[in-house]
């Protein structure tokens, strides 16, 4: 009789990419640690700094989130979606993949479109994040207007990240032709089906 | 006086079959939405399955010492766990495909919870693996089929004394050796996931004995009950809540044993738990839809009439077994003479979950492609074929809607411009194009629901319904009925809806929300103004019978001086709010408000690059009847989320199985292909609302319009290479082996 016997292969680790893989890139031997470059931890980071750039265990660490300061409690492996989530209560990005291959996690990071699930927060201190929920408010901003006109969302759940990507997209390109908006917006993924809406809504907050 | 059911006629509704915004859209649109996976309760455990790496094998222990000293893991659950009989045998868990959850970690964070998984040790025992679902002669060999039954029915019925299978063999024979053109033909279409965005899942929390659950499902008054069986506690302790639903298509109306561990650790531990699918879970586990593979014999007479069916075809439905109904072959054409058997096989792949449309995009996907190779080869024009084969149709709509349809489709398409017999159409280099068509139907029956409506005496209104909103716009469409039925504005309307607390109301599969939420509300809608009227018609002194509530007055219909406003009405209501539970039975005969049946047509327009072999959408017509629409911008939406899932499973999705481990090879989104924005080409929607379809009342839309799509893409494939590619979907890889096996 064959037995095989071992780690159960469980696939991923929850920041989404080969966490082992990353350690020996860091050259660090602890399970939970990882090199921190200086002052991106911005607070309390006292059983982490051993003066060697390496932090350890749990520290604390200030987000800059829709132009306001939050501290959140991060290990080196917790990803930007997962505190943004699980502790920030933000839960437009959506953890649809560990990977950015599915664009639901996507908000900008000093203005530029990138995935909260596979970023972690150390890499996010000291930089400005927008989410979703900055475009919403008493204010809506014109891209989720378009959205809700166009019909553009159906279960919703890919929609905070379609509406980001779109607002990155447009803050670069505001007169895309309709060639560029097809292939500009090929990072997202949506089951229900709302692609065609959604090159509505582009085309309504582009104009013409 | 009993109240008449009936809507408004087209000319005068003010709400019905406008184009409202989604109520419920800016809180999609700007992450406000809260889904089951976004509920993060104080104290949460966030908790994390163990899948099994082996498409089959046996468990002979699971170690989970490792794990539970992990740091931040507070609670390990195994659900397949070995243990010792009562005649002293070890009793080792079989599992029959890959994915299968063993344990459950529970922890203080997601990634605690991820390496307390990988920390459990298991001792498996691998055992044979069987995944190929194609090749049906292996699968017999392998003794993994069984019969999934089948018909014959032919014109001429076999002698007293003659041998009714050998009579139908020489039939089949005789009517294909007379036939003018014969078709014999292989088609095939894979197995695929619903693979929802948001993972199957819950977040479970107990106060006492009573237990609460935000349940991703599409089945908020059913599941309620299920926790309740199977955790032993009253029905009415258990508290199912879905505000919103990240997908669904049909796989999620279960508690399933992942909801039901959830709810036990939550019980264990004292702390509210959120167990969620992982990706690769929800893929392997989440759902799958059978494939399907069939060969065909057809005749056909001169005219392109088919005359004569003769098929068998199989798939898989996974580890228990299931098939392709016999009963939708061919699909909606039905010559009057055929023989169709269906064999199920039994693969090591996770049990296949209802598919939006459950049958019916796989039965035309692998028999209208036959229908369209008879036009190939008599080089007739494939509208021409589809209309003639209308002489011969078994469906829930008639063949005066679908040569309707047809027309209309053909406009959009410019079909006639455009045609070229198949594989003769001019190359722009390597590229060549072509045109398809495929016809569906659906019954879209309305489902149970029942309504409890207040209007309140500050003329406030608020319904309470245990429906869901799968992405449809069900609070929208209930809203938007209240608000015909008051002469008020949607806004006005507060709906309430996915709570087990709310009256009863179907699970949303089938097509049957819309219709069942309709119901139910014009149902208590109309009550409630019946009696509001009486109330209205004593003050003003006229003959209740001729109260309407319109443009937010209430009054005679006749004479505008005798009306008042909508507040005004309810605040001769008093103090107290006026309360009316209606209730609609599926099923329930004569009832004007609802209807079933529906019948569509769509054409596809390809072009293939014949080099490289990739497929790309150009253009693509839905022509859709659904009776009577609410929302003209939704049902929209409805159509192309189904015309894009079809296109999905026509060009780009497939579960690709190891043959060797029965591992689920692209599980991840990385791998499992789905078209993009980029990829849809321009699509065109008709929704065809005739009076006399109008008239038959509201019928379910999610469906229909999904059925079509693989047929018709791969006919325009077909059309414009003038090679069959069989198996859908149709990846770059299998167009250039088709081309390939052409020239050989």
């Amino acid at each position: 009789m064959k037995r095989i016997t071992g780690d159960a292969p469980s696939g991923r680790v929850a920041s989404g990419f080969s966490r082992r893989e990353f350690l020996r890139g860091s050259g660090a031997a602890a399970a939970a640690t990882a090199l921190v470059g200086a002052g991106e931890v911005a607070a309390g980071a006292q059983d982490a700094d051993k003066g060697d750039g390496v932090a350890r265990g749990k520290i604390t660490v200030v987000l800059d989130v829709n132009g306001a300061k939050h501290e959140v409690q991060a290990e080196p492996r917790t990803t930007l979606l997962d505190a943004l989530r699980n502790q920030l209560h933000l839960t437009g990005a959506k953890p649809v993949s560990t990977d950015p291959s599915s664009g639901a996690a996507t908000v900008l990071v000093d203005g530029k479109p990138a995935c909260a699930a596979s970023m972690l927060v150390l890499q996010a201190a000291g930089k400005k994040i927008q989410t979703v929920e900055s475009l919403g408010g008493t204010k809506l901003d014109p891209v989720p207007a378009a959205f809700v006109s166009a019909d553009a969302e159906q279960c919703g759940f890919c929609t905070p990240g379609f509406v980001v990507a779109v607002r990155a997209f447009l803050n670069e390109h505001p007169k895309a032709t309709d060639d560029e908006i097809r292939s500009g917006l090929n990072g997202n993924i949506c089951r229900c089906g709302t692609y065609a809406n959604i090159i509505r809504a582009i085309a309504i907050v582009r104009g013409g | 006086m009993a109240v008449e059911y009936s809507w408004p006629k087209k000319a005068d509704a003010k709400v019905l079959g406008t184009e409202h915004d989604r109520l419920d859209g800016a809180a999609k649109a700007t992450g406000a939405a809260k889904y089951t996976y976004d509920h993060t309760p104080a104290k949460l455990l966030f908790a994390r399955g163990l899948g099994c790496p082996h498409g089959h094998c046996r468990i002979l222990d699971i170690d989970v010492t490792a794990a539970e000293k992990a740091p931040g893991v507070v609670h390990v659950h195994v659900l397949q766990k070995p243990r010792v009989g009562d005649d002293g045998k070890p009793i080792q868990p079989e599992i029959e495909w890959e994915g299968e959850l063993l344990a459950i970690v529970a922890a203080e964070t997601e990634a605690a919870a991820a390496e307390g998984v990988a920390k459990i040790k298991v001792d498996f025992e691998p055992l044979d693996v069987f995944v190929d679902d194609e090749d049906l002669e292996a699968a017999e060999k392998a003794k993994r089929t069984s019969k999934g039954g089948g018909k014959v029915q032919l014109e001429k019925e076999p002698g007293d004394d003659e041998d009714e299978d050998e009579f139908a063999e020489k039939e089949v024979n005789r009517l294909l050796g007379e036939a003018k053109h014969v078709v014999e033909g292989y088609y095939g279409i894979r197995p695929i996931t619903h693979c929802c965005l948001e993972p199957h899942g819950s977040v479970c929390a107990w106060d006492g004995d009573k237990l609460d659950v935000h349940l991703s499902t599409q089945n908020v008054s059913g599941t309620d009950e299920q926790f309740a069986n199977a955790l032993k506690v009253a029905a009415g302790d258990v508290h199912v809540q879905c505000q919103y639903i990240g997908g669904g298509f049909g796989s999620k109306f279960a508690a399933d044993y992942w909801g039901i561990a959830c709810a036990e650790i939550a019980k264990a531990t004292g702390r509210p738990v959120r167990l969620m699918l992982t990706r690769d879970q929800e893929l392997k586990l989440g759902g799958n839809r059978p494939s399907g593979y069939l060969k065909v014999k057809l005749g056909a007479d001169e005219n392109g009439v088919v005359t004569v069916w003769d098929s068998q075809h199989w798939g898989t439905g996974g580890a228990r077994g299931g098939v392709v109904g016999h009963g939708v072959i061919p699909y909606v054409y039905r010559p009057k003479n055929y023989r169709r058997v269906a064999t199920a096989i039994k693969t090591n792949c996770a049990p296949s979950r209802a598919w939006r449309a459950p049958d019916h995009p796989q039965a035309c996907a692998i028999s209208q492609t036959a229908y369209d190779d008879l036009a190939r080869v008599m080089g007739a024009d494939s509208l021409d074929i589809f209309r003639k084969n209308l002489a011969n149709i078994e469906s829930n709509q008639k063949a005066e809607v679908y040569a309707a349809e047809m027309d209309i489709a053909a406009k959009l398409m410019d079909w006639k411009a455009k045609w070229h017999p198949h594989g003769k159409g001019p190359a722009k280099g390597s590229v060549v194009e072509g045109l398809g068509m495929a016809i569906h139907t659906w019954q879209g029956v309305a489902g149970n629901s029942n309504c409890m409506l207040r209007v309140h005496p500050d003329g406030s209104v608020e319904s309470f319904c245990g429906t869901q909103d799968l992405g449809t716009g069900t609070r929208t469409v209930c809203a938007m009925v209240l608000a015909e039925t008051f002469g008020i504005p949607v806004e006005s309307v507060k709906v309430n809806i996915g709570s087990s607390k709310y009256p009863e109301s179907g699970p949303s599969g089938g097509s049957t929300t819309v219709g069942g939420v309709s119901e139910s509300h014009r149902r208590a809608g109309q009550e409630a103004l019946a009696k509001l009227a009486e109330i209205v018609a004593k003050k003003l002194e006229i003959d209740a019978a001729t109260v309407v509530a319109r443009n937010g007055r209430v009054g005679s219909k006749d004479d505008d001086a005798k009306t008042m406003s909508w507040k005004e009405a309810c605040s001769l209501l008093g103090h107290k709010a006026l309360e009316v539970t209606a209730s609609f039975r599926r099923g329930a005969e004569g009832t004007p408000l609802s209807g079933a049946g529906v019948g569509g047509v769509q054409m596809a327009h390809v072009a293939v690059d014949r080099e490289t072999g990739v497929v790309r959408m150009k253009k693509f017509v839905a022509v859709q009847d659904m009776g009577l629409i609410i929302n003209r911008k939704l049902a929209e939406s409805q159509v192309h989320g189904a015309m894009i899932m079809g296109i999905a499973y026509a060009l780009f999705e497939e579960r690709i199985t190891d043959p060797e481990t029965g591992q689920f090879l692209n599980a991840e989104l990385a791998d499992y292909k789905l078209p993009r924005l980029g990829d849809i080409g321009e699509l065109v929607v008709e929704l065809y609302e005739p009076e006399s379809e109008r008239a038959r009342g509201v019928i379910g839309l999610g469906e229909p319009p999904v059925i079509g799509p693989g047929a018709a893409i791969s006919n325009a494939v077909c059309n414009a290479l003038g090679v069959r590619v069989p198996v859908l979907p149709l990846t770059p890889k299998r167009v250039l082996d088709a081309l390939a096996k052409a020239k050989a």
